[in-house]
Parts: structure tokens; sequence; C-alpha cells
């Protein structure tokens, strides 16, 4: 076979944002990996994890073992956390050093800072918020597919011309690969030139969040509701059933925007994409834009009242009803459930 | 204190109905409004400068009806507004849009703050902000949640991010993008419409703010939308409509054979 004259672009392959928060690699980081490497397979190419700040050894190799081929890590303390200066002016210096064709980031509060300073920097087309990204079998170039005005219709993307070719991905939006203790690759640990770290932006203080709400996108179990609650005071009914299930509570924007529940619980476009096994929801409709933040759940049990909602075009298992009176019904036979498990003589208690 | 908002003109989003057989966006009778999340930087930005002193003009780029979103700014307290309009920055991606703003920015002159809105809820990407700032080699925090502190060369502000709030600290002038929590938006004033029926809102194209045509709308943007369809609805599961409390109760029964199934009871 002839070599071919391939851009150098194309040859540096596929690279993804990793993200650390005081030294642990987060989640994000394998969720890209996940995409990371079907597009890099897709490209015939290699997969390059890039982590800025400090990152035990175990975290690096982690990132291989999920898919990555090479990790480029700048250990430097002054990128501990995230500063926007610092940030971009590093990597983009080592997308100009190394010329990867394709770089994906988290559209988290990092990558979605990040990527923008990032294409300007580099002269690169930036692609928000996908939800799916592929490569054209034609071209090789890599096709964003995202939302857009409010998740009433599903754009596909392209950037002919300019390299990288960059998005960012909602979190929670791909699960990650299992890791694979076989796998090989290289850690490449690097220093960069000290006036890349300068920053006009210092960081004071950090005030941790209560976890409340935050939970929605770590369990496995979601309970939502919107407006067919009625009132603030009826979550307690969300509450106990969600107690039963051991879930997380969510919400719909109409109930968020009453002040029914905080912003954190808010699921969809606006708010948070979660992957549950199992999302149970009463009294939503079932916007578009709600349902974008659930699209990956794997199980969707749906009631409402109005047997034409939307919700159930996408329920596993729908319930035309009353919330008020199924949800205290099936919370009792659920507890029930939970208290014979638990009587004298079987384990599990305490 | 002199303070310049970017605001962007946006179709009602909350009010758009498609078209189910072709998944076009119906336009016609779509309202246009200023994007609901500017407000928010047009409010704090208002609240700055009456704190200590100072102008704020609000900056639009679009087609000519967006003059009345510069206008609404300064009905809501706004000095002065610039439209940026012209068909040469029509198609204009995020980086294409940040470029021409930051030009514009740049011939109006010195200034201290730059505030925008987190997002524009039509494009959804919120990349302008930071994109500004790149192109003006500017500091920059985005989701602001609140300014603490403005004193003659520094902004001392909390930022919401996933696991909580950063207090930082930015040198100025820098860009900040400022979340709902910032400020809470006023209304126009009758007092403020009249001077905003008044006021002159000067129209830069491509000349006036010096800009290369090859960098401008869709010629200079990089990307490039390929594709745009309505998403499709996927599964179809089982529907229960239970008519009466018997069949209620096996509806839930269902429910929770569903949960044991998937060993969650
Ligand atoms: C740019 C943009 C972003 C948005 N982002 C989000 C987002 O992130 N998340 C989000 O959720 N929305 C979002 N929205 C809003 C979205 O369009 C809907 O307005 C919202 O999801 C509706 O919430 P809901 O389903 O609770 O209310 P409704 O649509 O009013 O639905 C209430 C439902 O409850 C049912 N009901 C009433 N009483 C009962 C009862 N007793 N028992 C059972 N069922 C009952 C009704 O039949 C109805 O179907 C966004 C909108 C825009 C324009
Ligand atoms: N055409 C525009 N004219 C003026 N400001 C804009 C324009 N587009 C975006 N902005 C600003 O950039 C922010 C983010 O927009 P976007 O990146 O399009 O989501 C908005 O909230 C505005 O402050």
């Amino acid at each position: 076979m002839k070599e071919t004259a391939a851009l150098p672009a194309a040859a540096s392959g596929v690279w993804v944002f990793a993200e650390q928060r005081a030294g642990i690699v987060q989640p994000i980081s394998h969720e890209l990996l996940a995409r990371g490497r079907r597009l890099a397979d897709a490209r015939g190419a290699p997969l390059t994890s890039v982590l800025l700040g400090p990152a035990g050894d175990d975290g690096l190799r982690e990132m291989i073992r999920r898919g990555a081929d090479r990790v480029l890590h700048v250990a430097d303390p002054a990128l501990q956390d995230f500063l926007p200066e610092p940030y971009s002016a590093v990597t983009a210096h080592l997308v100009r050093e190394r010329r990867p064709d394709i770089f994906i980031a988290g559209a988290t509060t990092t990558g979605r800072t990040l990527m923008p300073l990032l294409a300007v920097l580099c002269h690169a087309g930036l692609t928000a918020d996908c939800t799916q990204l592929e490569i054209d079998p034609a071209t090789g170039e890599l096709l964003q597919i995202r939302p857009a005005i409010g998740g009433n219709i599903m754009a596909t993307i392209r950037t002919p011309l300019c390299r990288p070719q960059m998005a960012t991905v909602r979190p929670r939006s791909m699960k990650p690969a299992p890791p694979d203790p076989g796998r090989a690759g290289e850690i490449e640990r690097l220093t960069v030139p000290p006036e890349l770290l300068r920053s006009r932006v210092r960081r004071v203080a950090f005030e941790p969040a209560d976890d409340e709400g935050g939970g929605i996108q770590k369990a496995e179990v979601v309970v939502a509701a919107g407006r067919g609650l009625k009132k603030g005071a009826n979550f307690d009914l969300v509450r106990r059933l969600a107690r039963a299930l051991n879930a997380g509570v969510g919400a719909s924007r109409d109930a968020v925007d009453r002040g029914w529940i905080g912003y954190p619980h808010q699921v969809g476009l606006s708010g948070k994409t979660i992957s549950p096994r199992l999302y149970f929801c009463a009294g939503i409709s079932g916007s578009v834009q709600h349902l974008a933040g659930i699209k990956t759940a794997e199980h969707i049990i749906a009631v409402n009242l109005n047997p034409d909602a939307q919700i159930f075009k996408v329920a596993d298992y729908g319930v035309v009803a009353d919330l008020f009176e199924l949800l205290p019904l099936l919370t009792e036979k659920l507890e029930a459930r939970k208290k014979s498990a638990r009587a004298p003589g079987t384990e599990g208690s305490g | 204190m002199d303070i310049i908002v970017p605001i962007k003109q946006v179709p009602e989003t909350s009010k758009v109905r498609m078209d189910p057989n072709t998944g076009v966006m119906i336009r016609e009778g779509v309202e246009s409004i200023i994007n609901p999340l500017d407000l928010y930087a047009i409010e704090a930005a208002l609240q700055l400068a009456e704190g200590c002193g100072g102008r704020t003009t609000a900056l639009s780029m679009g087609p000519a009806k967006a003059e009345a979103a510069v206008r609404e700014a300064i009905a809501m307290g706004c000095t002065e507004g610039v439209l940026l309009s012209h068909r040469s920055f029509a198609g204009s991606d995020t980086w294409a849009t940040s470029f021409a703003l930051s030009l514009a920015i740049r011939k109006r002159g010195a200034f201290d703050l730059i505030l925008c809105g987190e997002r524009a809820t039509d494009g959804d990407t919120g990349q302008v902000g930071p994109g500004i700032a790149a192109w003006l080699g500017l500091p920059v925090v985005t989701y602001v949640s609140r300014i603490l502190e403005c004193g003659p060369r520094a902004v001392v502000v909390r930022r919401m991010i996933e696991e909580g709030y950063e207090t930082l600290e930015a040198e100025l002038p820098c860009v900040l993008t400022v979340v709902k929590e910032a400020a809470y938006p006023r209304l126009p004033t009758l007092r403020g419409k009249q001077r905003a029926r008044a006021a002159t809102v000067p129209v830069w194209g491509p000349e006036d703010i010096g800009a290369p045509a090859e960098s401008l709308g869709l010629k200079g943007s990089p990307t490039r939308v390929v594709k745009v369809e309505s998403p499709s609805l996927a599964r179809h599961g089982d529907v229960r409509t239970p008519k009466d409390p018997a069949e209620l109760e096996r509806a839930v029964d269902g429910i929770v054979d569903y949960l044991e199934r998937l060993g969650l009871t």
C-alpha cells in the first residue's frame, strides 16, 4: 500500500480533555474516553487523553485501561484548579505542537469555558453540547450532532477546513467503558514554558455546595415530578417514594421555576443530563427540553393523567392515573416489601 | 466604570412551534426578544454603574430589527447602544460572532468590563463570551453568580461550578458571563422608554470595525450546519389505563414487578 501523504492533523488522532478535581480524575474523563475510542477506531487513529494539574499514577493508568493510547500529563501546581488563561494557553501550546485532528471536552463549566478560548487561539471550529458524535464514513470528518432552538431540532454540524475539529459533549450522555486491565498505553509527563502559566484571575476561596440534588447524576434511580404535583409541599410524596427506592429526586423546569424545589434538581436541556438505570416520573408532560435530559436513561416509568402526554412516547411502562392516588399506593407497597425483607430472621437490617 | 453588555436578539423559544411534517421551525408570528439570560447581564451592569458611577453600552450584532433589542436595553437604563448589522455578518457561528463583536468593542475604545449572558436561548452555546475574551486577550470568568466587589483595578466574583462556589478575583478590564442568580432584571420605566425612543443607535458595518471580509459571516465561520431534523421519540412501551381502583392496584403491581425485574426493590 502506498504511504498516504495524510495531513499531519489526521495523523495525530483524537484527543479528549480529561478533568481532575483535587488530583482525582473525574468520571467525565472516562465518558469522553468511551466516545473518543469509538471515534479513534473509526478513524484508525490513536486516542490521547490530556490532563492538566496534579493526579495520581493510578488515575492516569485508569485512563489507559478505559481506552486511551496515550496520556499527556502536565502536572504543574499552577494547574491545580481550572483557571481559563493557563488552561487555554497550555492546551493551545499542546495543540499547536502536536496537531490533533479531533479534540473533545465535557460540556462542564470547565470544558465550556476552556474550549471557546482554545477555538479562538487555534482558529478552530467548536460545537457546543453535542449529544452524538460520529465519523462521516465518506470524508472521515467529525459529525457533531446537537439539540438547538430549545431542543426543538437536532442539528448536524461539521468543520470542513479548520483543525482540530472541536466539540463539547454533555456529561452523562455516554457510559464509560469498563476498565480493561490488559490495555497498554503510554503516559507522557510534560513541562511547559512558565509564561504559559500566568493568570490574571486568582482563586481566593471555594465553598462546596451541599449535595442537594447534586446526587441525581450519580443515582441509579431518579424519581421526578413536575407541574402535575400542584404545589411544592407535595414533593413530600416524591421524596417518600425516593427513599423507598433509594433514589435521587428530580424535577421539571416548571416545578423548579415555581420554586417548589431547587435548581440542582432540574432535569433537562437547561438542567442536568442524567443516565440512571431507572427514571420514574409523575406529572411531567415530557417536553422535548425535558426529554433531552433523560435520553440515556435505561428504563423509564411514567405516570400522567393525560393519556396523550408526550412522556408516554418514551416510557417503557406508563400508567394513565392520578399521581395523588398512585404514588402513595406504590410507596406503601415498596415500604411493606422492605419491611418484610428486614423482618427478624432475615439479614440486611441495620 | 465603563461597561459593555453584548446582547443578542432571539426568537421567543418557548413559543416556537415546529412543523410536524417538515421538522422546520415556524418563524412566522414568533416574537423577537432580548435573550432572556442577557437581561441578568444588563441588570448586573446597571447596578455596578449606579453603584460607582459609570456608563453602560448595549452592543448587539444581528439583523436591522435587532435595533429593538438595543433600544429595550436603553429603556432598562443602559446609557447608550450600538448595533452591528450588515448582510456580510449573516450566518456567523460563535467564532465569527465573537470576532466581529471584539472588533466593535475595540473600535468603541477603552472600557473596564464586558458583561455577557451565560448563553443565548436559540444557539444555546455559551461560547461567545469566552470567545470575545480570547480575541481581546482579556481574562474571563464564566458562570458568575454574584459580583461581590468591583474596585478600580479588579473585580471579586462568585462563580457557580458543579461542586459549589468559587470566589475569584480578576484584573480589569475583563469579561464576565453571568448566570440567573447574578441579578433580578428590572422592567423598563416610562422615562426609560422615552429616552430609548429618542436615542440614536449607530449601526456599524464591516468597514466601520475594520473587519476582513473572509473572517465574517458564513464565510468566516469554521463550522457549518449540514442537516437539521426533528428529534425522534423512540421507545414504545406498555401503557396501562386503569378504570377503577382494582385496575389501578394491578397497574401499581406492574410497576413493582418491573422494579423487581431490575433488581431495584
Ligand atoms: C430553552 C428551553 C430550555 C428548557 N429546559 C428545560 C429543562 O431543562 N427541563 C425541563 O423540564 N423543562 C425545560 N424547559 C421547559 C419545557 O418546555 C416545559 O415547559 C417543561 O418541561 C414542562 O414541565 P412539566 O412537564 O412539569 O409541566 P407541564 O407541561 O405543565 O406538564 C404537567 C403534566 O402533569 C400532568 N398532571 C397534572 N395533574 C396530574 C395528576 N394529578 N396526576 C398525574 N399527572 C398529572 C399533566 O397531564 C401534564 O402532562 C425548557 C424550555 C426552553 C424554551
Ligand atoms: N449576536 C450577538 N450580539 C451580541 N451579543 C451576543 C451575540 N451572540 C451572543 N452574544 C453574547 O454572548 C452570550 C452567549 O451567547 P451564545 O454563545 O450564542 O450562547 C450572550 O448571552 C450574549 O451576551
